[in-house]
């Protein structure tokens, strides 16, 4: 890093020439996310496909009673499964393409309608939950680090390797037990969080005593990862001749750790929070139903049930869009950060 | 019918939630309130013609009315219904074949137009005789009638093609909605996206995957009711969350049914703050070997799988963890037209002697030839009852030497599998609504049913159940289905019976005025009910 440093004060004669780099490196990371993309629609809509079942079935006739051949024929006619299978992809490309996503073949409501709720709550549990990690793991990570060897690393292991090895589904269910048992015991009436989603902007207390919750239980785990990663990068930096040379200088140690220590070792973990921040806007599928928050992830589980192809597609799209763009802005900022990477490309 | 409250397994708290019931009956009740209830499922559209979930049924069934009704506080009795938007129950006349009933008069939707007999003619049209693209889920069950029209503004009539006693029950489904004949004439599908009706709550918010509310409808034609400001139902997937969600008090109800661990859990933690009701439920998982298939063609083989269920010994045992409980035939438990006991005793698979049993189920088995019987057997991956008795019957096929596997899937595949006939024997299930036991037992119809896996026709109890829903006469009734009954059960085994479902309803105590019910689909108008809080 320390090289790096001195590379970019070199460099800083030529600012026009930085950018020109920088504007070629993005436009190059921007058109590889196409046949990405791409790849994901095409492995969607056949896996989808794959599956035994039909939806019209399951929509006219799975809760008991029959239906006549007709109204099924008619059902999928009109959903389009009529069509041969590439006229079927024809259209789900186009639909990307256009931004037009079409209506969930379940409920015959329009895809953005359908999710628009659903996303403000997965993106604010996610936004909490990456909250809580980094309030948790940088502090913890760097005193396990410093701490190297004592009784402070040994708890933050030990506390790490606890949040690594529970389910965040498994944990919620006991804070939610523990919230009737304690709330029971101290006021002679369980209480429970509220199981439907009101925006923070409606009644943000509301709102806060259910997302708190499902926050804390998926924060742990996060923050259990991050810990580790921000406690393993902050020893190998603090063995760096830099780190070694402002000690010498007689700097504070806390300068020497969050100036010259904290800031280099960040890097790794910010590619972990950025990953675990993607994966958060739709793989919660087992939270959301413990907390019975309606989000994105329950949603997903939902539609491939049903076999809602265009919900389910739309949602692959979006999460792989997401992680696609996660991706890219870590890059984004690597590049910014390490001038090495912004010359090799 | 029996239904009863509270048979816990904690006795002091039972003894506090019996004391929570039948007070409602004594107490008058108290208008406000908005009532919070958990929904296992959102139904995919709002159109109840076209639906057959009770998903639909608990959020929606508030904000319309039906032509009639069972009773709300007897909602069990088979011969007492009664009406919601019609004046008097109407008697027979042309020989049992034509019902006239009269409308209310002064009958607003919520949007203030006037519904009257067009509208009523305009739903029945569209659940009987269907257009083309209009999906109609009972549309079988209302086959009997031949036309109906409408007189005048005040009057429908029902003509049918022959004396039925599965009329009146069928047209009592609680998914017959009163719809607007103008919106229906501006577009026949637009009930799938919308509501507006004339029941008791006006159609509020519907929050996508989330909840649907809807508030007191001052119109309503019941006088003084609704009772509540309102309710929200909110839907909660997980049961377990659903039961917590009850304990904690951010609903009052879940009115599908809960198993009796979670009846017991809440009955700890609650004591007097729950009340429990439980009734039969007319829901039943029917064993369906596929005739297709060697050696599921021959009727000993299928009669030895239903001789080696021992259902008086495991009626006891499952109704302690699983939804299940009665032994039954194939009619509603209790009904006038259902087996008494020794009536089923008499048929395979209810001898009173097991032991004798499958005694007689092994010989049948050797004598066909098939003592080393292997198969698997396809069931749905839902805990609440279909694993649970799908393993119990492992076992009781065990006993006979048979070897099962189970093959547990998602609903999709579960029933693209039936469909296809690629398995050799299903569990699968008939859960209906009114009890209805002529219309209910079309499932055993075989191929002509619809809906029946089994693949087997069988002229002869076509034959019976024509003549079974073409008499008034219940004595006759009850001959012919003991019949019917025996054939399919019995000297075919066509079809074998598990146990009967078993509906149980921890809910708050402050809900007043609900009545159980032997269908998670009736009595969820919640015009009745009230909060004492």
């Amino acid at each position: 890093m320390g090289h790096g440093r001195q590379a970019v004060a070199l460099d800083q004669t030529n600012i026009t020439g930085i950018w020109t780099t920088m504007l070629r490196y993005v436009i190059k990371r921007l058109l590889l996310m196409i046949p990405t993309l791409f790849g994901a629609a095409v492995l969607i809509f056949l896996l989808m496909r794959t599956i035994p079942g039909d939806i019209c079935y399951l929509r006219l006739a799975a809760g008991g009673g029959s239906v006549v051949q007709d109204v099924l024929n008619n059902c999928r006619r009109e959903l389009g499964l009529d069509e041969p299978m590439l006229m079927q992809f024809w259209a789900f490309i186009k639909g990307l393409v256009t931004f037009d996503f079409g209506k969930s073949m379940w409920t015959n409501r329009p895809i953005v309608d359908e999710i628009a709720l659903r996303f403000q709550l997965s993106l604010q549990v996610a936004i909490m939950a990456t909250l809580t990690a980094i309030l948790i793991a940088i502090p913890l990570g760097t005193l396990a680090a410093v701490k190297q060897n004592t009784w402070v690393d040994y708890f933050v292991r030990t506390f790490t390797i606890a949040g690594i090895a529970m389910p965040s589904f498994w944990l919620g269910i006991l804070i939610i037990l523990a919230i009737l048992v304690t709330s029971k015991a101290w006021f002679g009436v369980p209480w429970m969080p509220p199981i439907r989603y009101v925006p923070i902007w409606q009644d943000p207390w509301y709102n806060l005593s259910m997302l708190i919750w499902p926050a804390l239980a998926t924060g742990y785990r996060y923050s259990a990862v991050a810990t580790r990663m921000t406690r393993s990068a902050l020893l190998e930096v603090l063995r760096e001749d830099y780190v070694r040379t402002a000690r010498a200088k007689g700097l504070y140690e806390k300068l020497v750790i969050n100036r010259h220590a904290l800031r280099n070792a960040l890097l790794p973990v910010v590619t972990v929070v950025g990953i675990e921040f993607a994966f958060l806007m739709g793989g919660l599928v087992v939270t959301e139903q413990v907390f019975n928050l309606n989000g994105l992830g329950k949603l997903f589980v939902e539609s491939v049930l049903n076999h809602d192809y265009a919900m389910t597609q739309f949602l692959v799209m979006m999460v792989v869009a997401i992680f696609a763009f996660t991706n890219f802005v870590v890059d984004i900022c690597y590049a910014w950060l390490d001038p090495r990477i912004r010359y090799t490309r | 019918m029996k239904w009863k409250t509270s048979v816990l397994a904690i006795p002091l708290a039972a003894a506090f939630a019996v004391a929570g019931l039948g007070a409602p009956q004594a107490q008058e009740p108290k208008r406000g309130g908005v009532l919070k209830f958990v929904v296992p499922d959102e139904p995919p559209s709002f159109d109840g013609h076209r639906e057959t979930t009770f998903a639909l049924i608990h959020p929606i069934a508030p904000f319309y009315s039906v032509l009639i009704r069972p009773d709300p506080q007897d909602p069990d009795n088979p011969a007492k219904f009664q009406c919601d938007i019609c004046t008097e129950m109407p008697t027979a006349t042309d020989g049992g074949k034509t019902f006239t009933f009269k409308i209310r008069q002064g009958l607003k939707f919520h949007d203030g137009t006037p519904l009257t007999s067009a509208d009523v003619l305009a739903t029945f049209q569209r659940i009987i005789f269907p257009k083309e693209g209009i999906s109609s889920a009972r549309q079988a069950q209302l086959s009997m009638v031949e036309s109906v029209t409408a007189p005048d503004a005040d009057t429908i009539v029902f003509k049918l093609k022959h004396p039925s006693g599965a009329f009146i029950p069928a047209l009592a489904a609680p998914f017959h909605f009163i719809y607007s004949k103008a919106k229906l004439d501006a577009d026949p599908r637009w009930y799938e996206q919308n509501v507006m009706g004339s029941g008791p709550f006006v159609f509020d918010v519907r929050e996508a995957g989330a909840r649907i509310t809807g508030k007191r409808y001052d119109n309503y034609h019941h006088k003084g009711q609704p009772y509540l400001d309102g309710f929200e139902a909110i839907f909660a997937k997980t049961q377990t969350l659903r039961v917590q969600a009850i304990r904690g008090d951010q609903a009052a109800a879940e009115f599908r049914g809960l198993p009796p661990k979670s009846r017991d859990d809440l009955v700890a933690a609650l004591g007097k703050d729950i009340t429990v009701q439980e009734s039969d439920w007319n829901c039943l998982l029917i064993t369906s070997p596929n005739h297709e298939r060697k050696p599921f063609d021959d009727a000993r083989v299928r009669r030895a799988l239903t001789l080696a269920v021992d259902r008086w010994g495991g009626a006891e045992a499952l109704s302690k963890i699983a939804i299940v409980k009665t032994v039954g035939g194939i009619v509603f438990p209790n009904h006038p037209l259902a087996a008494t006991k020794d009536e089923l005793q008499k048929m395979a698979g209810y001898w009173p002697d097991i032991k004798k049993s499958r005694a007689e189920a092994r010989r049948l088995l050797k004598e066909a030839g098939q003592e080393n019987l292997k198969f698997t057997l396809a069931n749905r991956a839902v805990d609440q009852p279909y694993t649970i008795v799908g393993t119990w019957l492992i076992d009781q096929w065990k006993q006979i030497g048979v070897e099962v596997t189970q093959k547990a899937e998602a609903t999709g595949p579960f029933y693209a599998q039936l469909r296809s006939g690629n398995f050799d024997v299903a569990l699968d299930f008939n859960c209906q609504s009114v009890v209805n036991p002529l219309s209910d037992t079309s499932k055993f119809l075989g191929t002509k049913a619809g809906d029946q896996y089994g693949r087997y026709t069988n002229p002869k109890i076509e034959a019976i159940h024509d003549k079974m829903n073409q008499t008034a006469d219940v004595a006759e009734q009850r001959k012919l289905m003991r019949e019917f009954e025996r054939i399919v059960l019995d000297e075919e085994a066509h079809n074998s019976i598990s146990l009967w479902w078993y509906r149980i309803i921890p809910h708050r105590s402050y809900m007043k005025g609900w009545k159980v019910s032997s269908s998670h689909y009736i009595n969820n108008q919640l015009d009745v009910v009230w909060i004492d809080k």
